[in-house]
């Protein structure tokens, strides 16, 4: 049996976390993968932090929460002081670092760092800066190859105008061309 | 079928038009909103009726009233919204028309808060309102079933002319998951005691004053054979590896599915434990339990609340074997956690 990847996305209300959740949850659904995803809903994302669970499987999900996810992407700080000690020994953590700023303490886990915000400035789409973490993320641990993810834009963001969907793609691409130069 | 994404709301709401329902009377309140966010939406476009009502209680009643017209109507709320609806559901099982209520539930008691709980199961199971009746409960563990127990909520409600309740934890209405979509229902049953204008036949009289105590009894009587009729065709369970199981685990909802990672997890250790789901909650899925006791040495109630469904597990026990008890409120516990316990049972008692 395949182990299940259980991924935590956290940040602060409004920096799109539950997008960025909602699009990987989708985008694996479309590769036939099994998924679930869970927010955290109420009081807490009015202002505060805001998070939601993605779990991918290759078999039937039993239990779509836990305690320790396998990987974290941290949007904000106040989300890597929550959620440090929660990562699976030798997890991941994905870090928006530019605003994030401090490393983190464990030592057994693999830092991926993203500048998110300055890259957005760069392309005059702030708000883009959850698909460019998204794009570098799923670039460095193909969960679901960026290749294929770039045909599922349009099923995801169904309804949406046709300007909309290319912003959200050139971020997720300013995001995949960030891994392949820092990471690989 | 393709597959679609959709959140356990939406897909509850989608399964009760696909069943046919074209009423949906509500107030809005977390976690269950979404539900008449999404009837706000379509019902219109299909010729059906979306009120938001001024209060619960006004919503209750015209499920009454649509639900009096043969028409499949149903309401949806958390919590403290069906306290406020148990006047009403005591009235529509008297009355005995078919309608679905919903309770997407959180923690209590009082307002309480907004995350997922399951400690309105007395409420649910025992009838919450005043006299004798009794109301069907299914508990869905997946975004799938919220779908399809919708639709099987309104056929148990025709079939026995009686309100029946989903109640499902705050996260499964909130949760995401794909689902394959159900074929719309067409062929409704006829309901020949619907008050739908009586020209050129006898009218049909919907009420449930009734002052003759013999007459009275009588009602009773026939309502309680309906619900024995209930108890012996609708008791419904899962079983997960209980045929060698020494600890038994028991939950219901989307707390099950937790639980089962824990079984299966405490199962590569060696320990012989198994899961009984619940589905339906009222009747109580009791022959399950007692089944289980044949093999299993000890029993562990889990539930989002302080201990409610444990007194339905000690009835089906009766006293054959112990039955432990690990809940939480406001907070689903994790499958880690419920892992330890299982382990910490395991080792103290040897299995």
């Amino acid at each position: 049996m395949e182990k299940e990847k259980q991924i935590l996305f956290a940040g602060f209300g409004g920096q799109g976390v539950l997008s960025m959740g909602q699009f990987l949850t989708h985008a694996a659904m479309e590769v036939g993968k099994n998924v679930s995803w869970v927010p955290s809903y109420g009081a807490e994302m009015r202002g505060g932090t805001a998070n939601c669970l993605v779990t991918i499987a290759d078999d039937e999900i039993s239990s779509p929460l836990t305690e320790h996810p396998l990987m974290a992407v941290i949007m904000n700080r106040p989300s890597l002081d929550k959620f440090e000690d929660k990562i699976q020994p030798n997890g991941t953590v994905v870090l928006n670092s530019s605003l994030v700023d401090r490393k983190p303490v464990r030592e057994d886990l693999t830092v991926l760092e993203v500048p998110v915000n300055e890259l957005a400035e760069e392309i005059g789409n702030p708000r883009g800066a959850n698909m460019i973490l998204l794009g570098a993320y799923l670039e460095k641990t193909a969960l679901v190859e960026t290749q294929q993810v770039l045909g599922f834009f349009e099923e995801i963001f169904k309804g949406k105008k046709q300007a909309v969907i290319d912003k959200n793609k050139e971020a997720f691409l300013v995001g995949v061309a960030y891994a392949k130069k820092e990471w690989l | 079928m393709p597959k679609v994404l959709m959140k356990g709301n939406e897909a509850l709401a989608e399964g009760a038009i696909i069943a046919g329902c074209r009423g949906f009377f509500g107030y809005p309140i977390t976690p269950s909103s979404e539900i008449a966010e999404y009837m706000a939406r379509k019902l219109p476009k299909l010729n059906g009726v979306f009120v938001q009502a001024e209060s619960e209680l006004a919503a209750i009643n015209m499920v009454y009233g649509g639900a009096s017209t043969g028409q499949r109507v149903m309401t949806a709320s958390s919590g403290p919204g069906i306290s406020l609806k148990q006047e009403g559901i005591s009235f529509i099982a008297e009355a005995e028309l078919p309608c679905l209520i919903v309770n997407i539930s959180r923690g209590g008691p009082g307002l309480g808060g907004i995350q997922p709980a399951q400690s309105d199961y007395f409420q649910a199971t025992r009838g919450g309102g005043h006299g004798d009746y009794r109301t069907m409960v299914l508990a869905p563990s997946s975004v799938q079933e919220m779908m399809d127990f919708a639709v099987t909520g309104f056929e148990l409600a025709d079939k026995y002319r009686s309100p029946v309740m989903i109640m499902a934890e705050g996260t499964l209405g909130q949760m995401m998951e794909p689902i394959i979509m159900r074929e719309p229902v067409t062929k409704l049953p006829e309901k020949p005691w619907a008050v739908t204008g009586c020209r050129g036949r006898k009218p049909n009289i919907i009420n449930t004053l009734h002052l003759s105590a013999e007459y009275l009894e009588e009602r009773n009587h026939h309502l309680q054979n309906k619900y024995t009729s209930m108890a012996l065709n609708e008791k419904r369970a899962e079983s997960f590896q209980t045929e060698d199981a020494e600890l038994v685990v028991v939950a219901f909802g989307l707390m099950a599915r937790i639980v089962k990672k824990a079984v299966m997890e405490a199962r590569q250790q060696g320990v012989k434990v198994g899961m009984i789901r619940p589905i339906t909650l009222w009747p109580f899925p009791d022959e399950a339990i007692r089944q289980a006791v044949n093999s299993a040495k000890r029993f562990l109630a889990v539930e989002i609340s302080m201990g409610q469904m444990i007194e339905d597990i000690r009835l089906a026990v009766a006293g054959r074997a112990p039955v432990e008890f690990y809940g939480r409120i406001g907070i689903t516990p994790n499958p880690e956690e419920i892992y330890q316990e299982i382990m910490r049972i395991a080792q103290r008692e040897g299995y």
